[in-house]
């Protein structure tokens, strides 16, 4: 099946935000990393396990009249760094979006090691994950040093 | 650092307050120690002559008021005897004061202070911070909120920089070098956060090390692979013994019952290692041991009377080595001449 035949498994959306090739599987996290939930007012349509040429299968997630900012695209680092993102206006594509995973990474995810300082939600600095490498991604707390499990990760989201 | 004023910016976004950054008018930027990355190995060696010509002032041969006027805030939120007392010492002796947090129990601690309201309330009061707390990235946390420098005495199982550096002092005191060494590092190398931080020195001066522990207080993978990375020679055994022939340094630490959840899994590695004097026959003569203190069983006394002991010169030495570091990180210079600079106590 071709990437035009699983773009319509839903209707094309007249204004709003398409992020495609989020790897199979992520795309409730990456709903989760936006803040998007079931009190979200504007439609979200959500595709999962969609043939793809480029990934084998992919996710699609469209949200309709809402623009996106580069910084809420930027929390996708970490779950889906290589999507695809456009906005769109009229049914068309006004803007092609880069996802960017800076050097550091702000009140995007808490610490994962349960003894790290920022364990304690009352204590106000933010958290910071810095990015050491990219390509494995690997990212540490600024504060504690440690390595972080992406896996586990992903459940820290703020 | 004088005639100084420091700004702190802070964003108020969703309820957290960023700070966007730390701006210092008329002075430096304020640096502490929280990690050995803090300080290069050229300064490192500099702290460590500063810290050699100080000894008569630790010993109190001498007095050399550099940092009269100056308080330092002793902030333990852990226990500790030696690395407070240290603090307090190398202060007092270098004419400056200190302040105390005292009891945690009886601090606002624990009516549920944050850390970052506690380092508001201190650095007001002082001009350094020297600081030892439970959790991991305690230290970097209190840097972030402060505006004086802090001192990391130990951060939960991360780091204890200034041990670091009285430890390096003393094994360059034994061997006049720190560089290509071969040390051995034993007991809990899991939760012993002054191996961490001194197995990251070492491997900065080129030593070779071993790591000597049962299998389950191993030192973590992540920091084996940050030494590889950076061109350590390590080797990790669980014989520590058929080691020591041609080690200069061995250094013990206490398995830590404290960092213990199950009190089993505590009792199967308790006295792993016990060493004897009579285990000493066949070592290098001029081998030394070491040992943060305190210790239990894992060097007997019978070791104390051999000329390889060296953990009591080492408790002292965290006198001269701090009082090098509160003159670095206060921005004042260690005299080259302390005879002529001091005067009788």
């Amino acid at each position: 099946m071709s990437n035009e035949h699983s773009m319509r498994r839903v209707t094309a959306i007249r204004n709003g935000t398409v992020i495609d090739h989020i790897p199979q599987g992520q795309a409730l996290a990456v709903l989760d990393m936006l803040g998007i939930s079931d009190a979200t007012s504007v439609p979200v349509s959500l595709v999962m396990n969609v043939p793809s040429k480029k990934m084998g299968n992919k996710d699609i997630i469209k949200v309709e009249d809402r623009e996106l900012t580069q910084g809420e695209l930027d929390r996708l680092a970490l779950v889906a760094p290589d999507a695809n993102v456009a906005i769109i206006r009229a049914y068309t594509v006004a803007e092609k979006m880069i996802i960017n995973l800076g050097d550091e990474m702000v009140n995007v995810v808490r610490c994962t090691m349960s003894n790290c300082i920022t364990s304690n939600l009352r204590e106000p600095l933010p958290h910071r994950m810095k990015v050491v490498s990219r390509d494995p991604l690997e990212l540490r707390c600024h504060y504690c040093g440690r390595p972080q499990d992406l896996v586990k990760l992903v459940k820290n989201v703020i | 650092m004088e005639n100084s004023r420091r700004v702190k910016l802070l964003i108020f976004k969703d309820n957290v307050h960023e700070f966007a950054a730390i701006v210092v008018i008329g002075g430096k930027t304020v640096a502490g120690l929280i990690t050995m990355d803090d300080l290069t190995n050229e300064e490192i060696i500099k702290i460590l002559e500063d810290a050699d010509r100080l000894l008569p002032v630790a010993r109190g041969e001498l007095y050399l008021p550099l940092l009269q006027g100056r308080i330092l805030g002793n902030l333990f939120f852990e226990p500790s005897t030696r690395t407070r007392m240290s603090f307090e010492t190398a202060m007092k002796r270098l004419g400056g004061d200190v302040v105390n947090l005292g009891d945690v129990k009886t601090s606002s601690v624990v009516k549920g202070e944050t850390l970052f309201d506690t380092i508001q309330m201190v650095d007001g009061y002082t001009d350094i911070i020297a600081m030892r707390h439970p959790r991991q990235g305690a230290a970097q946390y209190a840097q972030d909120s402060a505006r004086v420098p802090i001192l990391n005495g130990g951060d939960g199982a991360g780091h204890h920089p200034t041990q670091t550096m009285l430890d390096l002092f003393t094994i360059k005191q034994a061997h006049g070098k720190l560089d290509g060494l071969k040390v051995i590092l034993a007991g809990d190398l899991r939760f012993g956060r002054t191996v961490h931080s001194l197995s990251h020195a070492l491997t900065r001066f080129g030593c070779e090390l071993i790591f000597a522990s049962p299998d389950i207080l191993k030192m973590p993978p992540e920091i084996v692979s940050d030494l590889k990375s950076h061109g350590g020679d390590i080797t990790e055994t669980e014989d520590l013994y058929s080691m020591m022939e041609d080690a200069d340094v061995v250094y013990m630490t206490r398995i830590q019952k404290e960092r213990f959840s199950d009190e089993d899994e505590y009792a199967k590695v308790a006295g792993a290692y016990k060493l004897h004097a009579n285990d000493l026959s066949d070592v290098k003569a001029g081998m030394i041991i070491m040992h943060p203190l305190p210790r239990v069983d894992e060097i007997h006394p019978s070791v104390d009377t051999t000329r390889h002991a060296r953990y009591f010169e080492q408790a002292f030495n965290g006198v001269v080595a701090r009082m090098a570091l509160l003159c670095k990180l206060l921005g004042v210079e260690v005299p080259a001449d302390v005879q002529k600079a001091g005067g009788a106590l």
